[in-house]
């Protein structure tokens, strides 16, 4: 669904990303992983083409160099690190933003934009804060709506750029929970940017571990969640423990000190 | 805060979009949806109208000549068409149909156009502080003014000439400051803001020093550009007004067109880019736009400031901060408020004129302020 062929994004005279080739399934869910500044967010940003880059990404058969905005939108929806929140629109419109691409250029929304944001509000169970100002919400409520917005956009491939830093622990299973419901129901192709490595493992098909704007490493989560991969690229103090039920946690380590 | 409205509908009062008038509204809860202490948006666009409408009837009724309130309406009646047969003094009707009614009618024009314009301004840059002058049409128009006046060209040059030096400044502006800025990436996506706003203070500056020197080479008509720039409408006749019509309905039509896309712009550029927006068109278009219904109003009224900061502010401190709403009401709105201060300009210290700028500036800056210590304002006031 998603092919990034030979991908090169420069900022001046730095070079954020060199030779990322990679592809996703129609379905399936590719998490991003990889230390700070690996070039994740830029992987993101290419693909909702808001950077320049070289090289060639295609959404299905699709390059999106080609295409309006308005037919980039129709195919991917992007949820942002920190999205903008305007304190005093309501739940309902601001999710009616997402039908933009829709909507005829100078025209308005119409009942069916409004049913069909409505069933998403429903959908999420935000239907009793459709009329509440944004500023009102929680950080859990607020990511359920951004959530929303991109829904609406009605797109095959949604990007989530670290969609849940903002949530405290239980609200990130709920969110990413949410997400991949969605993703079933909807065969919804999703790539996502992630620091917290053992969520990336519990919910994405497959990691890919960028790092200094190379792809490091890919394959599927236990692949890449191994103490020597992790530990090449974000430092000794990264550990991967097994639970009982087999699933992957990454946890950090103290670096050792000499005992008194 | 109100209590969440019950259910799943989706419809919120600030999206029912701009034709909606406060008799359509339906019958649902929408009151408990809104924030507190906002007006409904229908009723926002009658309170404006009626305020307009007051405003109109003030100002055709307030004068020098002392007409009474029955002798204004019988000269109105008069020009129409199967007027009721009534008699009035000739020098009357002249009075009403001559002086009064287009100088209140270019004032309203003049009004919605800068009040507009700021709003249109203030969401196309995402700044507060945008107001219709931003781009440098003030400084154009005046020089262009200014070469009129000190050439001593006929006084019917003057309008045509201060808005192409309006035009053109905005113009320049705008190849300067989409060519500049070194960061082709934020140019590209619509994101280059700053270098545009930038080059409008730049391209100002240096029309504003050309102005200058030409007016302090020409003393002897420094008087006569002094009181074009402070603004003011006491030369208002009809043939300005359909001057600048045409430019005011393409203005007006355009702006109100894009209240949607102004509204998706509230999440950023980037944001809206995502959403389907070509963000650097939408701003093109817009700034054209609103140029050219702005070079028109500064054309025929000199310089008159903060109109264009206030009335919008306004609207959004009590309406919403929705496009779908600035747009509209800040138009009507600042008619009405533009032709309330040409009348105080024309009667405070009558029979001599006040300068309309004088008296826009008096009310705009205090409230200026009240708007920036305002707590409200600073969470939203884009």
């Amino acid at each position: 669904m998603i092919t990034v062929d030979r991908l090169r994004v420069c900022f001046g005279a730095a070079t954020a990303l060199d030779r990322v080739t990679a592809s996703v399934a129609r379905g399936e869910w590719l998490g991003l992983i990889g230390p700070n500044g690996a070039g994740k967010t830029t992987l993101l940003r290419a693909v909702a083409r808001l950077i320049r880059f070289d090289g060639r990404i295609a959404i299905g058969d699709q390059a999106t160099r080609g295409l309006t905005r308005r037919q980039l939108a129709r195919l991917v929806a992007y949820v942002p690190q920190q999205p903008l929140l305007p304190p005093e629109m309501t739940v309902s419109d601001y999710v009616l933003l997402g039908r933009t691409a829709h909507i005829g250029y100078l025209r308005v929304e119409t009942s069916a934009d409004r049913r069909i944001c409505a069933g998403l509000l429903d959908r999420l169970a935000m239907s009793a804060m459709a009329g509440r100002p944004l500023r009102t919400l929680s950080g859990g409520e607020l990511q359920r709506m951004v959530l929303a917005r991109a829904l609406a956009q009605e797109a095959p491939v949604l990007l989530l750029d670290e969609p849940t830093s903002a949530l405290d622990l239980g609200r990130r299973v709920d969110a990413l929970e949410l997400v991949d419901e969605l993703r079933r129901e909807r065969s919804l192709t999703v790539l996502s940017a992630a620091h917290d490595l053992t969520l990336a493992g519990q919910f994405a098909d497959r990691l890919l571990l960028l790092d200094k704007g190379e792809v490091a490493a890919s394959g599927s989560p236990p692949s890449i969640l191994r103490d020597d991969v992790l530990s090449a690229h974000f430092g000794g103090g990264v550990h991967v423990l097994r639970t009982a039920e087999g699933e992957l946690a990454v946890i950090s380590r103290r670096r050792a000190r000499p005992a008194d | 805060m109100t209590a969440a409205a019950p259910g799943k509908a989706a419809s919120s009062a600030t999206t029912s979009g701009a034709q909606e008038t406060a008799a359509s509204d339906p019958p649902t809860p929408s009151a408990e949806r809104r924030p507190a202490g906002r007006i409904r948006p229908g009723r926002a666009i009658a309170i404006a109208t009626a305020a307009l409408a007051v405003a109109m009837i003030v100002g055709v009724t307030i004068g020098p000549a002392g007409i009474s309130i029955g002798s204004v309406v019988d000269s109105l009646a008069v020009r129409l068409p199967w007027h009721p047969a009534v008699s009035v003094p000739g020098i009357d009707v002249a009075i009403i149909w001559q002086l009064r009614l287009p100088r209140v009618v270019l004032a309203a024009l003049v009004g919605a156009m800068l009040a507009g314009c700021g709003a249109a301004y203030q969401g196309v840059f995402r700044n507060p502080l945008a107001d219709p002058y931003l781009l440098g049409v003030a400084a154009g128009a005046g020089l262009g003014a200014t070469i009129v006046i000190v050439t001593r060209a006929s006084s019917q040059l003057l309008p045509p000439a201060a808005f192409a030096g309006g035009l053109g400044a905005v113009v320049l502006t705008y190849l300067l400051g989409v060519g500049a800025g070194r960061d082709g990436q934020a140019r590209r996506f619509g994101g280059g803001t700053a270098s545009i706003l930038l080059a409008g203070i730049a391209v100002a500056a240096l029309l504003t020093a050309a102005q200058t020197y030409l007016q302090q080479q020409h003393s002897q008509t420094l008087q006569t550009v002094y009181e074009w720039l402070l603004g003011g409408l006491s030369t208002a006749s009809w043939s300005d007004v359909t001057l600048i019509i045409p430019y005011v309905m393409v203005c007006a039509v355009a702006l109100l067109a894009h209240r949607r896309l102004l509204d998706v712009l509230r999440v950023g550029e980037t944001e809206a880019n995502t959403l389907g927006v070509n963000v650097a068109r939408l701003r093109l278009v817009v700034v054209i736009a609103a140029t050219l219904g702005c070079a028109a109003a500064v054309a025929v009224s000199g310089l008159i400031g903060f109109v264009g900061i206030i009335v919008p502010h306004a609207v959004r401190l009590t309406a919403g901060a929705s496009y779908r709403i600035v747009l509209p009401v800040s138009m009507i709105g600042g008619a009405a408020f533009l032709v309330l201060a040409d009348v105080a300009a024309r009667t405070v210290q009558s029979p001599a004129e006040v300068p309309l700028g004088v008296i826009t500036a008096a009310v705009g800056a205090p409230f200026f302020l009240f708007v920036l210590r305002s707590r409200r304002a600073r969470q939203d006031l884009m």
